[in-house]
């Protein structure tokens, strides 16, 4: 059976040439990077090189580069870390209603410690507006924190203009990069972030590997309390082929990135104008401002997890929101923020594209998409009268407007 | 222990929130390059280099100036004297 796998913002496979920067670490290189060896000094040497290589891909010093062990523990790490140094100018921190969970459920530990929170609206598309959030602000404000790209939704947010407001008004930024390192182009100078979290995974690295840039000079609380590791920032014995795993992708998604964008647009164009001929199935997320590789939709009457079924067994892999909230059951806190009623919200389908998809796997996937469509609609108490689309909205509104 | 204010610093290292023992590894490594008779600044919020830092200085033959408070963290000043490190 043909497989093809559109779920590139859950995971990504390994590069072949990450696995083989990563296995001397597993190998014959198992030293601790602490001892004062050679066998340490290799895994030394091997950390200190990938972090030049993510270094590189956001434009950074490789000092301001602090390893972690995934791209929620970068989340946690920069929210917490900067609230709580920053805990006596201010108990007031900005994020939107489109982050991740690393992201809001940080916030919420912070407001049961004391903090205050804002959780900016976002307009259909999923866009913070950076007036709001200018408009937000208080004296107490310390942090603001807004994702460089939903991966639920795919928006692409105005983080540049974000930034600029924060700088302005002396308040430390963050935005986390998890789904736009390595897939789109990402510099920390000219983005004006103080902070940007990443993973691995997202770009052919390995799972288990994640970074925080943080600029220099800038204060931050540890997460994970210790040993010296990472400059005293980041304790415990760092997972080296990991590590080295995740300099070896940096350094080919910096290469290949122009290569790797233009495949997947030309792919996600074609699977969004495919599956908007399907009647009564919107695009969520912007129609322009979006992830190259990203197509996301709602489909009326029918639920994300019965599409994802029957989907597999046909050998083709998507999700239904992100892939926390979807195996939760419940709707997605982000497409309801957009104003997407509940019960569309349950009919979530994102596609994420990859180096490893074709043309082929597109028109697989267009083929046999339509027909899963109308069979699950047959079975769908809700789908009588289904041709009138849903209220306010009927056939020929392609893109969800709210 | 030895309180001075104002003291002019050639160099500063700001590990505030770092974990121990940084004030040491880092205290080690910028008197390393500084020129002998300039002074290091070195931010930190970890009480314990209250006892740490002074001792570094009688053991490796460094000057402790002194150190300063701020809001939530201390100032330490270092001198490299000359025929050490």
């Amino acid at each position: 059976m043909t497989k093809c796998y559109f779920d590139h913002v859950a995971t990504n496979p390994l590069d072949p040439e990450v696995l083989n920067a990563m296995m001397p670490y597993f190998k014959e290189d198992f030293g601790n990077p602490l001892s004062v060896y050679d066998l340490g000094m290799r895994a030394r040497d091997a950390i200190e090189k990938a972090r030049t290589g993510v270094a590189t891909l956001i434009n950074a010093k490789p000092s301001a580069v602090v390893f972690t062990a995934s791209g929620a523990e970068a989340n946690n790490f920069a929210l917490r870390g900067i609230a709580l140094a920053k805990q006596n100018h201010g108990k007031h921190v900005i994020v939107s209603k489109v982050e991740h969970h690393s992201i809001l459920n940080s916030a919420r530990f912070l407001e049961k410690n004391g903090f205050v929170v804002t959780y900016l609206p976002v307009d259909k598309h999923g866009l913070v507006n950076p007036d709001t959030v200018k408009n937000s602000i208080t004296k107490e404000t310390v942090l603001i924190s807004i994702t460089h790209a939903s991966s639920e939704i795919g928006t692409i947010e105005p983080i540049k203009e974000i930034a600029k407001t924060a700088k302005e008004n002396n308040i430390v930024f963050h935005a986390d990069g998890v789904a736009t390192v390595g897939n789109i182009p990402v510099d920390v100078n000219d983005l004006g972030v103080d902070l940007l979290s990443m993973a691995a995974h997202q770009f052919y690295g390995p799972k288990g590997a994640g970074a925080l840039y943080v600029r220099e000079g800038l204060r931050i609380v540890p997460l994970v309390y210790g040993g010296i590791q990472e400059g005293g920032r980041r304790a415990g014995t760092e997972n080296v082929p990991a590590i080295a795993g995740m300099g070896k992708a940096a350094e080919l998604a910096k290469s290949e990135l122009d290569k790797r964008m233009e495949h997947s647009k030309k792919l996600r164009d074609r699977i969004i104008e495919g599956i908007l001929k399907i009647p009564n199935v919107y695009l969520t997320g912007h129609p322009e401002k979006r992830l190259p590789h990203h197509a996301s939709f709602v489909v009326e009457f029918i639920e994300g997890e019965a599409m994802l079924l029957m989907l597999s067994m046909k050998g083709m892999y998507a999700a239904s929101g992100s892939a926390c909230s979807s195996k939760a059951l419940k709707s997605s806190p982000v497409l309801l923020s957009l104003g997407v009623p509940t019960a569309l919200a349950q009919g979530s389908i994102v596609f994420s594209l990859g180096a490893g998809n074709t043309v082929e796997d597109v028109d697989y996937l267009l083929g046999e998409f339509p027909p899963i469509i109308n069979r699950l609609r047959e079975m769908s108490p809700f789908a009588k009268g289904w041709g009138k689309g849903f209220e306010g909205h009927g056939e020929g509104e392609k893109c969800y407007t709210g | 222990m030895k309180f001075v204010h104002g003291v002019k610093a050639d160099i500063t290292a700001d590990i505030v929130y770092m974990m121990c023992p940084m004030h040491l590894l880092k205290l080690d490594e910028m008197v390393r390059s500084l020129e002998n008779g300039q002074v290091l600044e070195i931010l930190t919020d970890y009480d314990g280099a209250l006892e740490d830092i002074p001792q570094w200085c009688v053991r490796t033959g460094n000057e402790f100036v002194g150190m300063d408070e701020d809001e939530d963290y201390y100032k330490f000043y270092v001198r490299k004297a000359g025929n050490v490190q």
